[in-house]
């Protein structure tokens, strides 16, 4: 199972980079969007496929039953895809905004910061 | 007791900019918010400095969870000298933010913005967690994306768009190295690490140390990753791009030390070798872009690369001597770098350029100012006795020591250029008549004038006070860079049990 999702992920980030060498921005954007969800399920993969029990501790026990899932690489997930849900947003207005004041969605046009003025 | 002083500097500051996003229009009460949440936080840092180098390291672990399953925040000697020096330019930035950029459309959200940074950049030093390392390091970048667009015209967001895309790249594979380390070791608490890494097989040790590496580096621009660094930084407000340089690329200096003495000692993992090229490519390619400039801030943000070059040198030589060398330098960098910033703000205030060709006369016109500049630029390139004398002093000292010649002679050649670079803005701007005769000054206020002037002086005299009395800040680096080599205080502090 582990193998198969490292595959999965290997793929997704082969994919993401491809698509921020590209020229359009959207596609830069599309290859961050890529690359951060596959690296969420590169943490998910790490923190071993349990497919097991749920990891609650029993009213009368204190250690959580064997086989029970790992719920940590799962807490970090969902603090990975908050965050990178807010850069993200950001991300596109911003590429938006230089698209709309460029005219131009292409990033070799985008050099207005590196000339001379 | 302590407990409350480790994390006073987050909150202090994260409440700040609460309270001064509420105020929207009324100014004088965000420059009161700010002036004094500032004052009380450098106040809230000796305390802590004072405290660790009586006591030594503290730690304190939230909610009960204890570590390594809690998260910690931890203050050993290098934490606290950061935190330190962090709030010293948290309480000049605000205050000249209010002679710089006062004007502006959004200037309470420039202020609530760099408390959030400030909260940031705290957390970062503070945690002792390495995915709460990732959160803090998220929450300084949404911050500065914030700073960047604020107000902004074409050139700034152009700037920013790079900023923002290369950053991104980094924290993803910071995440992705945290994630890899997690499933090799089961946890994230740095103390625990310690032990824990060594126990993975040396090749994935390798390869998670190099990603740890990569996203780092990207993060303290270095050679060949510094790409967003020249691209946006000259587009920033005076103020904003002090705060930046003084802070940003520190961070990730700090991280790098932090993670590589720690999780994995640097002579251990395999990259040491690599990271001295690094070093002296750092500082060569920095030095050498700035070379080509023309611009006082262009000029500047190339050299913000080339002198994260000594600093990684430092700890690319792994002595004890070298990372007291680079910590010293990290201190006097943040102050010399940030003081050059303020200091061109003014001319580009005063002049409505920092163009050095459209320059001149500025010695004539404030000959107090080139005397600041002249102690900043010097101390910069290295003359004794200033601040920069002693850091790259040490540094090189300990690249001798271990018979690493071709390091040690870069680094002087690098400082040797350096002086080019700075007489380049000392001739063209303040020493030579200005070349068009419409260059006209604009009169300030004498409130403003003095608000922009006392933060200047202030660094100024706080580099001269490192380069003079340089004894015991030395001290306090060598004792920071032991703690660093020998981490049992640290570990202690953290896990409790017998050292």
């Amino acid at each position: 199972m582990e193998v198969l999702w490292s595959l999965v992920v290997g793929v997704l980030v082969a994919a993401g980079i491809y698509l921020l060498l590209e020229r359009h921005v959207l596609r830069v954007l599309f290859g961050l969007i890529l690359l951060s969800s596959a690296l969420n399920l590169a943490i998910f993969t790490a923190g071993r496929l349990t497919p097991g029990l749920l990891p609650l501790i029993g009213a009368d026990a204190t250690l959580p039953p064997d086989g029970a899932a790992n719920p940590l690489p799962q807490a970090l997930i969902l603090t990975a895809i908050v965050i990178g849900f807010g850069l993200l947003i950001f991300a596109l207005l911003l590429f938006y905004r230089a698209y709309y004041q460029t005219g131009s969605a292409d990033v070799d046009d985008m050099k207005r910061s590196e000339e001379d003025e | 007791m302590t407990t409350i002083w480790l994390t006073l500097p987050v909150v202090l500051s994260l409440l700040t900019a609460v309270a001064v996003f509420t105020c929207q229009r009324r100014k004088w009460l965000c420059d009161l918010i700010s002036a004094t949440s500032v004052c009380a936080t450098l106040v809230v840092a000796a305390l802590l400095t004072y405290e660790v180098i009586l006591n030594g390291p503290q730690a304190v672990a939230f909610g009960q969870w204890q570590a390594p399953f809690g998260i910690v925040f931890v203050a050993d000697f290098l934490t606290v000298a950061m935190v330190l020096i962090t709030a010293i330019i948290g309480a000049i930035s605000v205050f000249y933010a209010m002679a710089d950029i006062r004007t502006k459309h959004s200037y309470t959200a420039y202020h609530a913005l760099m408390h959030v940074l400030l909260a940031g950049v705290y957390g970062a030093f503070l945690t002792g967690d390495i995915f709460n390392l990732y959160v803090w390091f998220e929450v300084m970048l949404i911050a500065s994306f914030g700073l960047m667009i604020l107000d902004a015209n074409k050139t700034q967001i152009d700037g920013a768009l790079k900023y923002v895309v290369l950053n991104l790249i980094s924290t993803l594979f910071f995440l992705l190295a945290i994630g890899l380390l997690y499933g090799a070791t089961g946890t994230l608490n740095l103390a625990d690490l310690n032990t824990k890494a060594a126990l993975i097989a040396p090749e994935s040790q390798v390869l998670l140390s190099g990603l740890f590496l990569f996203a780092f580096a990207i993060k303290a621009a270095l050679f060949p990753l510094f790409a967003w660094l020249p691209a946006s930084y000259h587009t920033l407000p005076n103020v904003v791009v002090a705060l930046f340089a003084a802070l940003l690329t520190k961070v990730g200096v700090y991280a790098l030390m932090r993670v590589f003495t720690l999780v994995f000692p640097l002579h251990e993992s395999g990259w040491q070798s690599t990271l001295m090229w690094v070093a002296a490519l750092t500082m060569l390619t920095g030095v050498l872009g700035a070379a080509s400039q023309f611009d006082i801030k262009k000029i500047l943000s190339f050299h913000i690369i080339s002198q994260i070059g000594y600093m990684i040198m430092g700890l690319a030589v792994y002595t004890p001597l070298a990372i007291a060398g680079a910590i010293f330098y990290v201190v006097h960098h943040i102050l010399v770098k940030a003081n050059l910033f303020l200091i061109g703000g003014l001319i580009e205030r005063r002049y409505g350029t920092s163009h050095l060709k459209q320059l001149g006369g500025a010695y004539k016109a404030m000959p107090w100012l080139a005397f600041l500049f002249f102690i900043s630029a010097f101390s910069l390139a290295g003359f004794p006795p200033l601040s920069g004398f002693w850091g790259k002093f040490i540094v090189i000292k300990a690249s001798l020591q271990t018979s690493d010649y071709w390091l040690a002679a870069t680094a002087l050649l690098v400082g040797l250029l350096t002086i080019f670079s700075m007489s380049k803005i000392w001739n063209e701007a303040f020493w030579k008549k200005p070349t068009n005769d419409e260059l006209e000054s604009k009169a300030l206020s004498r409130a403003t004038l003095y608000l922009y002037s006392l933060p200047i002086v202030m660094l100024a005299a706080l580099s001269l006070l490192i380069g003079l009395v340089a004894e015991p800040f030395y001290q306090f680096a060598e004792h920071a860079a032991q703690q660093l080599l020998v981490p049992d205080a640290y570990i202690q502090a953290v896990l409790g049990g017998a050292p």
